[in-house]
């Protein structure tokens, strides 16, 4: 009979090993939190991780099997370990090779509702200076159509873009014949309070599968206190667009976003009762953003990041418990996380992703003919700040719009991959860049990170759902089933 | 029941002299005589040998003792060979190889099995603590002509033929040939190789490989552990993780199918559940993984003390890697466990996937009402029994 070799012959001494890219971050007295190059966590103590880094590890004494697993470390001649770091990264970047995949037609700034956080700065009248033009949109097409990803987005922006729907028609029948020209597919969105919407809306939706997406802040007396509208019926004309749509276009051509105010902080059961009572089949807790309106009226600094994450982890908790008794519901903001954390999926959510997605991710077409390299950016222009105007439909292609120096300077100085805090920073595989909001609230595209209610939003959530996962089974169960579909 | 697939002759006879053995196809009387020239008619009676006689059949397989008076009629010309009646199961279809000058003869392939492999080497640059195979360092190439004879006798209508060894890619230029000759003659057959992956760490095998193009192959590569001293102390090789690893990246990043094997025994059971999530995160692209329950057969039986473990004791972690699995997308499969020892949670994944010649059922099974659905267990080599074998009640 053969003779069979123990284990100890198969084991690699430490001047075999190497250690391989890895971040950390002390989360407790004798605890660390360590991810590889691609954002896998594991928990080591001090001593852990003392030994890791000095390579004093054997084979057999657990900490190695644990590195080994965590692609922490590797053998110095084998190539398999760096090869799958180098796959899944490559997936993981991937959204790259789908430049500007998202064009939004900004078709009138004019709204019928007033509501006091509008980050876009909203107009009442003169219908002639704030509705986009045919030949502007025409113009807009172009560029949407030059730009390399196989398949784009149109989505409708106001104001109210139903208030200009003549040309919400004209631009999407335009762009469905430049389609199969080209062979470039093209969905549509459009993003509307629904207070217009009519039949003749809905017939022309269902024609040209075009989604629906609208806001929802709540029960009645909130939304209505938040969206204020002539006849006080925003609530009333939401909610009953959002049934119409769902039973005219189908239960998952309707989608809802909620905006946080002062006033919801201490509602979000009763928010989140609303989405479940209209048969949504999740929500996505979103903070006011620092733009607009939400400046002016002084809306956003009503509640800092401390707050709004007590509000943010009590309203993930509630859908939880909704989905332990039962029912299937899902917070979408953890949803992008938990994708991003526990799959290779490349995500390519504009707040989520480094480079940024400003120009690259999306172009916004404003309807005096500017253009934005995302919505945020166009929101600081109404307040005065033009730092993401790329140029204007009338002079500029897609070329030249993407390869401007404003936005090449933004999105190369704003990398996490590279940036001071970020480049160490133990969620960094997961984060993003967000140079308009660093822009907007520190002047600066990269920002200091430590003071950026970005950075401590994100730390906080993706810790909260890091401790879910290892710490309570049930409930990462559910969290688990919401990565990657 | 365990089907006896090689064996001795009593009788063979007027085969080509100029060659030391033989690929033939038995035919029942039924068909045209000597539609090629390996056709054998299958004789069980001295009836069917004069049926046979009158058809014009020149060339006989007989079976069983009723037929030995015929034997004494020779005659120029007539190829008879003669097989106990261990062998009846043979049928219409089948495949044999024999030796001439020893009589020993192994069935290759039977038409009405789902099961059909052809052991391709007895070589192997692994070495593998369970090996049902044991390796052996023989100069065994003329497997590969036997393999070339068979293919064209193969019935075209064949769903799937397995690929085994020994390594089957140790000599890789002449197996590549292999796969092109089934892509050639038999192109609805799926074929499935299963060898240790760690030649396609090299590109020039990968490439050939591809190069292929078989319309529906996979290779199915065992992995033990997420971590490499383990894996190599299974397959007793240094090294071996490393190569099959970027095998795998290798066959995928051109495309080609990969399947996941991880056999589970007291050296990769315990950590199943951290395998199945390693494989998840790492390896989520490959098109099938298959945990499967260990032949106590081969190398399995000489080690035994190190490899035994009884399923019920990692019937959690494997439940929560099959979860882990799903989740993450991955299409997987248990083989060879009995759904008496699985969590109900894993039965829709749990196949029946024992070979029918070496599958069989305890008395107790006689009373379980998934017996229809359940793998059963092997009967070959040495049979283990895990202390959960119970019949599942209504």
């Amino acid at each position: 009979m053969a003779r069979f070799l123990s284990p100890e012959a198969f084991g690699a001494s430490s001047e075999a090993m190497s250690l391989l890219p890895l971040n950390l971050e002390r989360i407790g007295t004798n605890e660390y939190l360590v991810s590889n190059m691609v954002g896998d966590f594991i928990r080591l103590t001090g001593d852990e991780i003392n030994k890791l880094v000095d390579l004093r590890m054997i084979p057999g004494d657990g900490l190695y099997e644990k590195a080994y697993a965590a692609h922490l470390i590797t053998g110095v001649n084998q190539k398999a370990q760096r090869q799958v770091l180098a796959a899944r990264l490559r997936s993981r970047m991937s959204f790259l090779g789908q430049v500007t995949p998202l064009h939004i037609f900004v078709v009138t700034l004019r709204c019928e509702h007033s509501c006091p956080y509008c980050q876009v700065s909203r107009q009442s009248t003169d219908r002639s200076r704030f509705d986009m033009s045919e030949e502007t949109a025409h113009r807009a097409l172009d560029i949407a159509f030059e730009s390399h990803a196989s398949r784009i987005k149109i989505e409708f922006q106001g104001g109210e873009p139903l208030l200009n729907f003549g040309l919400i028609k004209t631009i999407v029948s335009a762009a469905r014949r430049r389609s199969e020209i080209v062979g470039k597919g093209v969905d549509f969105v459009i993003a509307s309070n629904l207070a217009l919407l009519d039949d003749a809306v809905l017939e022309f939706c269902k024609s040209n599968e075009i989604l629906l997406s609208t806001s929802l802040d709540g029960p009645a007396e909130l939304h209505n206190k938040n969206r204020p509208r002539p006849g006080g019926n925003s609530y009333e004309l939401a909610v009953a667009g959002i049934r119409r749509a769902k039973e005219v276009l189908g239960p998952d051509r309707v989608g809802a976003l909620m905006t946080t105010t002062e006033a919801s902080l201490d509602r979000v059961d009763d928010i989140i009762e609303e989405y479940l009572n209209l048969g949504l089949d999740g929500i996505f807790l979103r903070p006011l953003s620092p733009f607009g309106f939400a400046i002016k009226t002084k809306q956003y600094q009503r509640y800092d990041a401390g707050n709004w994450l007590r509000f943010y982890e009590k309203g993930l908790r509630r859908v939880l418990e909704i989905n332990r008794k039962g029912t299937p519901f899902r917070e979408f903001y953890a949803s992008l996380i938990l994708t991003r954390m526990l799959t290779d999926k490349p995500i390519g959510y504009v707040d989520l992703r480094s480079p940024a997605g400003i120009g690259i991710g999306a172009l916004v077409y404003n309807y005096d003919g500017s253009v934005f390299a995302s919505d945020e950016g166009r929101m600081l222009a109404e307040t005065g700040d033009n730092s993401f105007r790329l140029g204007h439909v009338t002079d500029d292609n897609y070329k030249s719009l993407v390869l401007s120096d404003k936005l090449v300077e933004a999105i190369s100085s704003s990398l996490t991959q590279c940036a001071p805090e970020c480049s160490t920073c133990v969620f960094e595989s997961h984060c993003g860049a967000d140079p308009v909001y660093h822009h907007a609230t520190q002047g600066d595209a990269l920002g200091i990170k430590p003071l950026s209610a970005f950075c401590s939003r994100q730390k906080r959530i993706m810790r909260l759902l890091l401790d879910i996962l290892d710490n309570s089974p049930a409930d990462a169960a559910i969290l688990r089933r919401w990565a990657g579909s | 029941m365990t089907l006896q697939l090689f064996g001795t002759a009593t009788h063979c006879v007027g085969l080509n002299s100029g060659r030391d053995r033989s690929v033939i196809r038995l035919r029942t009387l039924e068909n045209c005589p000597g539609e090629t020239a390996s056709d054998f008619a299958v004789v069980r009676t001295p009836t069917e040998f004069d049926r046979a006689k009158s058809a014009n059949w020149k060339s006989f397989f007989f079976i069983g003792d009723e037929t030995g008076e015929c034997l004494l009629e020779p005659e120029i010309g007539r190829r008879i060979i003669s097989v106990s009646s261990q062998f009846d199961y043979l049928a219409d279809g089948d495949i044999v190889g024999i030796r001439h000058g020893s009589r020993r003869f192994r069935t290759l392939f039977r038409r009405n099995s789902r099961h059909n492999s052809f052991l391709v080497t007895e070589r192997c640059n692994n070495y593998c603590l369970m090996c049902s195979q044991p390796p052996k360092d023989i100069d065994d190439n003329w497997i590969l002509d036997e393999i070339r004879e068979s293919l064209p006798l193969v019935d075209p209508s064949t769903r799937s033929l397995t690929f085994t060894g020994g390594e089957p890619l140790t000599d890789w230029r002449d197996f590549v040939t292999v796969l092109a000759r089934c892509r050639d003659q038999l192109p609805q057959t799926a074929v499935q190789v299963l060898t240790n992956g760690r030649a396609f760490s090299d590109s020039e095998i990968v490439d050939a490989w591809r190069g292929v193009n078989h319309p529906d192959l996979i290779a199915a590569i065992p992995v033990y552990s997420s971590v490499d001293h383990i894996h190599d102390h299974v397959v007793q090789a240094k090294g071996a993780f490393d190569e099959t690893i970027l095998g795998i990246l290798k066959l995928k990043d051109r495309g080609q199918r990969a399947e996941i094997r991880v056999v589970l025994h007291a050296l990769t059971a315990p950590t199943i559940s951290e395998t199945c999530r390693w494989i998840a995160r790492n390896l989520p692209f490959v098109d099938h993984v298959a945990l499967m329950g260990l032949e106590n057969t081969g190398f399995a039986i000489a080690n035994d003390a190190l490899l035994w473990i009884d399923p019920m004791d990692y019937r959690d972690g494997l439940a929560e890697g099959v979860d882990g699995l799903i989740a993450a997308g991955v299409n997987v499969s248990v083989y060879n466990l009995p759904r008496c020892v699985l969590e109900p949670s894993v039965w829709p994944r749990a196949v029946q996937s024992i070979s029918d010649w070496k599958n069989g059922y305890v008395e107790e099974c006689g009373r379980c009402i998934e017996k229809d659905r359940c793998s059963g267990l092997f009967t070959s080599g040495r049979p283990r029994l895990s202390r959960g074998v119970r019949a599942v009640a209504p």
